[in-house]
């Protein structure tokens, strides 16, 4: 198929950019959106210009790396599906694509379609763990964990912090992706020692990263390539409010 | 070149404990922030050994090219993780995971490690628990198993298909908290471009700053690589698009022997290639083989039909069908090792019954039989997560028509060499996971990467790095600083390629010549090889390297954001690494696991061992650049094993 | 590394997004309840004159009076004043973490309430300030404490005079004009709530994922409630002309008679009466 493609073109964070077109001929159906990109990039090495930077890694929707918003929206058209697993039979011949980066005030552009998405990994590190010293804690099957725990557990866990979320928020807001890894521990017995210390943290690490505040739109939840729910945000609100009143009363922390 | 595989005393269940318990030297806690350790590499081996050291209180700097640690490729792996915790009572036990692994390798690994690697199993398990790893459950609140290839018992742990994804985050989160506090630095969209070497020590690393394109001195007490394997040689892989042997490559040239390097996993169950714009092959998890049938049709004529897509498979009856590894290996079936169960499939396609349309190149996995006998619900429950990915590759449904699937590249066993202690013949450098050779043998066992790569991180480098900074003596701490020799001269080296690079200006990208090397890699030195094959690979890759170096076109500059040259330095270094493990695959003169010679083959077409002989661990010593590479052997003996043939029948 | 630093200058955090959100959700709560009640109260206007009449007269003469209607007053007034802040600082907060759009934005789940929260509660805001300008100080768009005169209630089996709060209502609808800025700002209101009362359920941290479609059809249900009460009056007057026989019978009388502000001060004094009846029974 021929594809008309608006792309993205930014030099570095700090000069401005602007949509560049590009017409791509004979892209086939069973390409992924990724690879279509790769051809582009080929063309564009043979004529001399500059290829497209875009992040990729794993290509199989589970690195988090890929970050394109199409048309309009986070990772393309289809739910739960990363932009690697997205593939161009979802498009017709002669479809014009408009390409960006992920944009979001936390989210500075590097280069084309790449962002810096290290506010992730600050939140995180503020307080996205256990605190479990390498050594030899108990065994594993002393700790019972309801199936229906782990299994909310896990439906958290199964955030590949790409940033889709906060792409398309209207207010660059990342409460699912931290709602996401702050319900995970906190729904854990393992966790609950550090639970009012995990939310705190890492909600004012979340702010203070210039990230939006939530209203709730829920297209976060719609986007996320992992299907995690605003069930994790409720949480989060509700583990935040017990926290916030505790701390204020000096039982926590 | 010293391979003293410094193997403890003792009996092989002792050799640890008594090793770690009073062999390693130790560091007084006050001492250690004095010391400075640098990691590359934020995976499994990297990330858990970067988090076990900062927190035991080293001045840690982790390297990674991606611009998070967790995006390592650890976090790919789907099917699970094993440990000897015999959870199931089917009477699992740390000998039995142990001399499955040894079996499992075709008796190519270094025992002692293997046994170690088993015995750490069950502590990995624990410790991901404790760091909330949420792995699947019973109904009672326990861990849950399920069964994987090469072994007869449920000794695998699984976090849905994300086990990988749900471990690397768990060291990740390590990582992190100790990245918090200050006890790690890390250094994301880093790659490491040169190992240095003070005194023969590896004291630090050159690396790129891949947003600017700043070149860095890195200046450390010891370092440790964790940078994974170089399954990328073969251009299409399951590996991640960023994988790449650079480090390892670069430690090889430093003079670091290379251990093995033509042991190659082709895993048997990935999507079969659809066309020559892929860029990368997608693996479905090895546990679909639990209640999927493999089959391709009994005639050739059918399978020609299904290729045309003149015939559904679904109205192939039952005795037209040939479920090829259950009538071979009658007691393991579906569950053969990878190794075995990839090459059957070759072999079936080979015969002209692949089913793939267009190459044929496909064999069906088949659910409906397990559909029939557990309900939809059930399988969906199990591999729903797979099934969806399946659909959104190929845009069929597999809970009606048989999934195709074909083996393709996957993990690499060979690596840098190691002794005991995971530190390789240069004196400081360590390597961990599977940027290392010493677990596997010629063949890896599914759900055990994730077991190595944890159990190097978490519980072996902490102890042997720890030992050979205290071997160093607190008087060298902290010492070593950039401006000593060897890293200028390092530095400048790593400069001059990148001006070369840039300055070829020639016709051809970098990934036409990864694609054109991966071309030559899968069809001499692929699922099965042969003299013949290897020594014209031998001819061609050097003739493509000289070509990439006269022609390659690396447009950008260097001083910012440029995946084009990222991509020509990794394919530089494939193009000299692929000759290698061709060479070394020639070397070996013997079938064992993922090394298939078609000369040694049983009248059945089983990999034929040759122990006399090839008995040890091949490594490979640089002798600088266009003068072919030195063997030197390491000697496997087996004190507690006897070598049989394998036989999964 | 070198771009994370750069941009990882703190950001200076006036009040934690969620505190934020409690506040949000928790005045809003406030404003919902308060609309529930105000609608209600308001439906009277179907019943006779006298009974609007008098519950307007108990309205203004609460136990405590005339202390507690002015802490209610007050409260009322924190509330949308807390309200309106937080709106103001997420609408800032917001529009900063998201310094360039989209080429087109798509939009898969929220809804066109949802993205238009700032705009409807600014056009709300505007008309309850008109709203009270006109029905509580009475100043908009007649000064009709002039214009209305008294009206009988009976309290407590005591017939009273009392400004006619019949009379203006229905005067006040039969402009057009502000009829139909009534059943715009409803319109809008009702599309606020189908918003805000899911929302705040989610704020507060009390939904999921099988309350959250419950909690959707529910909050339209009420916002559609609340439209449908508040609308029915403006629309009562100026489609069908509830009241306007007796506006012109009463207009006709105070014509007679014309009743000046002094009909406050009697009011006041017939409380007095009343309160002393009833501390004398």
């Amino acid at each position: 198929m021929d594809l008309h493609l608006r792309v993205w073109r930014q030099k570095n964070s700090e000069t401005s950019g602007k949509f560049v077109n590009y017409e791509l001929k004979g892209v086939s159906e069973d390409s992924s959106f990724l690879e279509m990109l790769d051809i582009l990039n080929e063309q564009l090495v043979e004529k001399g210009e500059e290829p497209v930077a875009f992040d990729h890694d794993c290509r199989e929707g589970i690195c988090g790396m890929c970050s394109l918003v199409i048309n309009g929206m986070a990772h393309g058209p289809e739910r739960a599906t990363t932009v690697c697993q997205l593939h161009m039979r979802h498009y017709s011949d002669g479809d014009t694509i408009t390409i960006e980066p992920w944009r979001a005030k936390a989210f500075p552009v590097v280069k084309d379609l790449i962002v810096d998405r290290g506010a992730f990994d600050r939140i995180i590190q503020a307080g996205g763990f256990i605190t479990a010293r390498t050594g030899s804690p108990q065994d594993a099957n002393e700790l019972l964990i309801p199936k229906p725990i782990a299994d909310k557990a896990m439906d958290a866990a199964a955030c590949i912090g790409c940033g889709a979320c906060v792409a398309a928020c209207p207010n660059g807001a990342a409460m699912l992706f931290t709602s996401a890894k702050c319900s995970q521990l906190n729904l854990l017995p393992q966790g609950q020692p550090e639970k009012d210390r995990r939310s705190l943290a890492m909600v004012a690490a979340m702010d203070s990263e210039g990230f939006g505040n939530c209203t709730n739109y829920g297209e976060c939840q719609a986007v996320c390539p992992k299907e995690i729910t605003l069930d994790f945000i409720a949480k989060m609100n509700r583990d935040y409010a017990g926290a916030r009143i505790r701390h204020f009363f000096g039982k926590a922390i | 070149m010293n391979l003293d595989s410094k193997i403890p005393e003792g009996p092989l269940s002792e050799k640890w404990t008594n090793h770690k318990g009073h062999n390693l030297k130790l560091v007084n806690p006050a001492n250690r922030r004095k010391y400075h350790v640098i990691v590359v590499g934020s995976g499994l081996a990297g990330g858990a050994a970067a988090a076990s050291l900062g927190e035991q209180g080293y001045q840690v700097s982790c390297f990674c090219y991606q611009d998070s640690p967790r995006r390592a490729h650890s976090i790919a792996a789907q099917g699970g993780i094993n440990a000897a915790k015999n959870y199931q009572n089917d009477g699992d036990s740390v000998y039995r995971l142990f001399y499955d692994t040894i079996k499992g390798g075709d008796y190519r690994a270094r025992e002692a490690n293997v046994y170690r690697l088993a015995e750490v199993s069950n502590n990995i398990i624990d410790q991901m628990v404790a760091q909330g790893v949420p792995f699947a459950r019973e109904y009672g609140g326990m861990l849950d198993n399920r069964s994987f290839g090469g072994a007869q018992v449920s000794r695998t742990f699984y976090a849905r298909g994300q086990t990988g994804q749900q471990l690397l985050l768990g060291a990740y989160q390590q990582l992190s908290r100790q990245i918090g506090l200050g006890q790690v630095k890390m250094y994301n969209r880093h790659e490491m471009l040169d190992l240095v070497l003070v005194d023969g020590h590896a004291k630090g690393i050159i690396t790129r700053n891949m947003v600017n394109g700043k070149i860095e001195r890195w200046a450390a007490d010891c370092v440790v690589l964790c940078t994974g394997g170089y399954g990328n040689t073969f251009f299409l892989s399951t590996n991640a698009q960023g994988c790449n042997v650079t480090a390892a490559f670069r430690a090889y040239k430093r003079g670091a022997g290379f251990a093995n390097p033509c042991y190659t996993q082709i895993h048997p169950t990935c999507i079969p290639v659809h066309g020559d714009q892929q860029s990368k092959l997608t693996l479905m998890s090895e546990s679909l083989r639990n209640d999927g049938r493999i089959w391709v049709p009994k005639s050739k004529e059918a399978a020609e039909k299904v290729r045309k897509g003149e015939l559904d498979p679904g109205a192939i009856p039952e005795e037209e069908r040939d479920y090829y590894l259950e009538r071979k290996y009658p007691s393991f079936g579906n569950l053969a090792p990878r190794d075995i169960s990839s090459r059957s499939a070759k072999e079936a396609c080979d015969d002209g019954r692949g089913i793939a349309p267009g190459s044929g190149l496909g064999v069906f996995l088949d659910f409906r039989d397990a559909i029939n006998r557990l309900g939809e619900n059930v399988i969906a429950e199990r591999y729903g997560n797979l099934f969806e990915m399946y659909n959104r590759i190929t845009a069929a449904n597999p809970y009606k028509t048989p999934m195709m699937i074909y083996p393709a590249v996957h993990y690499t066993m060979g690596g840098l060499w190691v002794d005991y202690n995971l530190e390789s013949n240069i004196p400081g450098l360590f390597v961990g996971g599977e940027a290392n050779f010493s677990d596997h043998g010629a063949n890896r066992l599914g759900a055990s990467a994730l077991m190595q790569g944890l159990a190097d991180g978490y519980f072996v480098l902490p102890y042997t790095v720890g030992d050979y900074l205290g071997r160093c003596g607190i008087h060298s701490a902290g010492k070593t600083k950039s401006d000593a020799p060897g890293f200028s001269e390092a530095e400048q080296a790593v400069k001059d390629r990148i001006t070369r690079l840039l300055n070829i200006k020639g016709k051809e990208s970098p990934r036409s010549f990864h694609q054109r090397l991966g071309h030559i890699m899968w069809q001499y030195c692929g699922m099965a090889r042969d003299k013949a094959g290897l020594e014209k690979a031998i001819e061609l890759i050097p003739e493509l390297r000289k070509e990439f170096w006269e022609n390659v076109k690396v447009l950008g500059e260097e001083a910012e954001l440029n995946q084009e040259l990222e991509r020509a330095g990794r394919v530089a270094d494939f193009l000299e690494f692929g000759e290698l493990m061709c060479r070394d695959a020639l070397m070996r003169d013997e079938s064992c696991g993922g090394h298939f010679r078609t000369e040694h083959q049983s009248a059945e077409g089983e990999a034929v061992r040759d122990d006399d002989n090839f008995a040890f661990v091949g490594v490979w010593e640089n002798q600088g650049d266009d003068k072919p590479p030195v063997l030197h052997k390491e000697q496997l003996v087996y004190e507690e094993v006897k070598f049989t043939t394998r036989s999964y029948k | 590394m070198a771009v994370a630093r750069t941009m990882s200058a703190a950001k200076k955090v006036i009040l934690p997004s969620l505190v934020k959100k409690y506040l949000m959700a928790g005045s809003g709560i406030i404003l919902v309840l308060f609309v529930l009640g105000h609608m209600l109260g308001n439906l009277q206007f179907f019943g006779p004159p006298e009974m609007i009449n008098a519950y307007a007269y108990h309205l203004h003469h609460l136990p405590g009076h005339p202390v507690t209607l002015w802490i209610i007053r007050a409260f009322l007034l924190a509330c949308v004043v807390v309200h309106i802040a937080m709106a103001v600082l997420l609408v800032k907060e917001n529009r900063e973490a998201r310094p360039q759009n989209y080429a087109k934005q798509g939009f898969r789940e929220s809804d066109y309430a949802a993205r238009t929260m700032p705009m409807s509660g600014l056009i709300i805001f505007a008309f309850i300030i008109f709203h009270i300008l006109q029905y509580t100080v009475r100043v908009v768009p007649e000064h009709y404490n002039a214009t209305i005169g008294q009206a009988p209630v009976e309290v407590s089996h005591l017939q009273l005079e009392y400004f006619d709060v019949f009379a203006m209502m229905v005067k006040g609808f039969s402009s057009p004009v502000i009829s139909i800025f009534y059943l715009i700002a409803m319109a809008l209101l009702c599309m606020h709530l189908t918003h805000g009362v899911a929302s705040m359920f989610q704020s507060l941290g009390v939904r999921n994922e099988v309350w959250r479609y419950r909690l959707k059809c529910l909050a339209t249900a009420y916002g559609c409630f609340i439209f449908i009460g508040f609308a029915s009056i403006p629309a009562s007057v100026l489609f069908f002309g509830h009241g306007k026989a007796y506006l012109a019978e009463k207009e006709a009388e105070w014509a007679k008679t014309p009743a000046a502000e002094v009909s406050v001060i009697d009011a006041q004094a017939a409380h007095t009466q009343f309160v002393t009846l009833n501390e004398g029974r």
